[in-house]
């Protein structure tokens, strides 16, 4: 249905000038293949700089790749980049083209930029901003909302004017439980009720793990991944995720604490331990018993999440900690 | 407008939807492309969009533009000394408004939008091109008949020229409008940077404030011929020849079918450098 067959994509190397230094070439997609079945959920995971929105970038016909094939239900989007909007309804991460106008006015001249009439087009926009609970806020600029709900009325936009696959940069930055819920319920719904296929940016992982059919997991511009979130964990299912937080700083003078030291992760007070089950309990006996629980301010065990695939997958621990959000 | 259906049928790779991923039934011819936004529909929206901006962002800015024009009209009231240049200088106060507006202020509009990706949201869209330029040149266009309105009639009190003509602007602000609007959004898509957008369209709004205000026969040859090449200076001889006693219509029509000319070339440009800017 969405077939991305070696899609190569190279940001040439600027010089450096007067503030900014020289960038060396870069392969934003590196030669990335990719297949999205119709009514499915699909995920891009990775921390930024992975090379997610380019690849987007590519599939909505915005940029050309360098080499490769993108092909959406039997649309060649290379060769015919212009048909891409006629299949693609698209959220990007900017909202500076919309921000003056009103919700409303947003919505509905969206619509009829995708070529709906003008009575069809403010139906769907009551019909829109109605099942995402922004009708209160029709009237108001979009300048003057918060960021997650100037998101939610951008979403709305990329919502009127149906389009059989749905491509999401991000949908829900910003945004408080309640609207991540309406965005999630809208998607759902246009999935169960019209097979629409969604094809989502994400760097939240545990959203990655909730909403998503499956998931392609990138990381400097290569997928290193792709499978369903349970597939994925089953890649590290025989590990258990251990975080203790120190009150102060780690009692390393107790050896089984310093012994765990080489294979923790430390940021700060905390470290995060990635063990079989065997070495997981033996390493909350040692530091709730003895010397060093006096040390000890918290500690949590957990099967593994996406972020320690990630880890596993062989991504760079310091990007993943940046750039992987876990809320 | 309909779509056209390759005659190429879907590759051989097309991989049958599987397991429990969907409930699609595999494909094999492409699908439907819906319709395509056209032209006139969606130049209206895209027109309407644009107006609706003008309450928050732009009138302040048309108030200056219009506070500009009289203040240059009342300080050159000490230097010329009526007749043809009394004209002159109403007139191309009246049509700097224009300038200000359409010019400047939509070079920095579409500077900015290229800048920051918003140029995405129209690109991703199934609209023409044309549209979306067309759409916010009149938008801007027409942000500046309440300013041009009110300084050609301030300027003919001040000068005592005969107001009976003035209707003429009906037809010397959309000219004009569009060519001065073309080129401002042209200059705005096509400058690298957003400051540079911004500088190119102040440079053009001083070249039409010189050029055209100032009475032709005081510039010195070059900057003549540099007069001869701004668009606003067809729009502004036009105005200024309909303050005669008797006015010579040919040249004014004549004056007007230039800016239309340029208004038509400049909005063509304008329309060629916005795909070059959508798609990188």
């Amino acid at each position: 249905m969405c077939a991305v067959r070696d899609l190569v994509k190279t940001y040439p190397a600027t010089r450096g000038r007067r503030g900014a230094p020289a960038a060396p070439e870069i392969r934003a997609t590196d030669s990335i293949s990719l297949d999205v079945e119709r009514g499915e959920i699909f995920g891009l995971l990775g921390p930024n700089g992975a090379g997610k929105s380019t690849l987007v970038r590519q599939l909505t016909g915005l940029m050309r790749p360098d080499s490769g094939s993108v092909e959406v239900l039997g649309h060649d989007l290379v060769r015919h980049p212009e048909r891409a909007s006629r299949l693609i309804g698209y959220l990007g991460q900017e909202s500076t083209a919309l921000d003056e106008l009103t919700v409303a006015l947003a919505a509905e001249t969206t619509g009829r930029l995708r070529g709906l009439p003008v009575r069809e087009a403010r139906a769907e926009r009551d019909a829109v901003l109605e099942e995402l609970g922004l009708t209160a806020l029709a009237g108001r600029p979009l300048k003057k909302l918060s960021g997650g709900q100037r998101r939610l009325a951008c979403f709305a936009a990329a919502l009127v004017g149906e389009r059989p696959v749905l491509v999401l940069d991000e949908p829900t930055t910003g945004m408080d439980p309640v609207a991540r819920r309406a965005v999630w319920a809208a998607v759902d719904r246009r999935r169960a009720e019209r097979g629409a296929t969604v094809l989502l940016v994400t760097h939240n992982v545990i959203e990655a793990e909730t909403v998503l059919d499956r998931v392609a997991v990138l990381e400097r511009g290569r997928v290193i991944a792709c499978d369903t979130p349970a597939g994925l964990k089953e890649q590290v299912a025989g590990e258990v995720r251990v975080e203790l937080v120190w009150r102060e700083r780690a009692p390393l003078d107790v050896p089984e604490v310093a012994a765990l030291r080489p294979s923790a992760q430390e940021s700060g007070r905390r470290w995060v331990l990635r063990l079989g089950p065997d070495e997981a309990r033996a390493a909350v006996a040692a530091v709730t018993g003895g010397a060093a629980f006096a040390a000890l301010d918290d500690f949590t065990l957990a099967t593994p999440s996406l972020e320690d695939v990630y880890l596993a997958l062989g991504g760079d621990a310091a990007d993943a900690t940046k750039g992987l959000v876990k809320a | 407008m309909t779509s056209i259906i390759p005659a190429r049928t879907a590759p051989s790779r097309v991989r049958p939807a599987s397991g429990p991923a969907g409930p699609a039934s595999p494909r094999t011819a492409p699908a439907p492309l819906a319709p395509r936004a056209r032209l006139l529909p969606s130049l209206a929206a895209v027109y309407r969009a644009q107006l609706s901006r003008a309450r928050v962002a732009r009138i302040p800015l048309l108030f200056v533009a219009t506070f500009q024009s009289v203040g240059i009209m009342i300080l050159m009231r000490g230097v010329v000394d009526g007749g043809a240049e009394a004209r002159a200088v109403v007139a191309g106060s009246s049509v700097l408004v224009v300038a200000f507006v359409a010019l400047n202020l939509l070079a920095q509009y579409f500077g900015q939008l290229r800048a920051s990706g918003g140029l995405d949201h129209y690109a991703t869209l199934p609209v023409p091109p044309a549209a979306v330029v067309l759409g916010a040149a009149a938008a801007y266009a027409s942000f500046t008949v309440p300013g041009t309105v009110f300084t050609a009639i301030t300027g003919s009190v001040l000068f005592q020229l005969p107001l009976t003509h003035l209707w003429v602007l009906v037809a010397v602000v959309p000219l004009s409008g569009a060519a001065l609007a073309g080129l401002g959004a042209a200059l705005g898509l096509l400058a690298p940077r957003p400051e540079l957008a911004t500088l190119l369209g102040q440079l053009g709004m001083s070249a039409a404030l010189l050029l055209g205000v100032l009475p032709a026969e005081r510039l010195p040859g070059p900057v003549g011929w540099a007069r001869d090449l701004l668009p606003s200076t067809y729009g502004v001889e036009a105005l200024a020849r309909s303050f005669d006693a008797r006015p010579d219509w040919g040249l004014i029509a004549f004056f007007l079918a230039v800016c239309a000319a340029v208004g038509v070339l400049s909005l063509a440009v304008a329309t060629w450098a916005y795909r070059r800017a959508a798609v990188r």
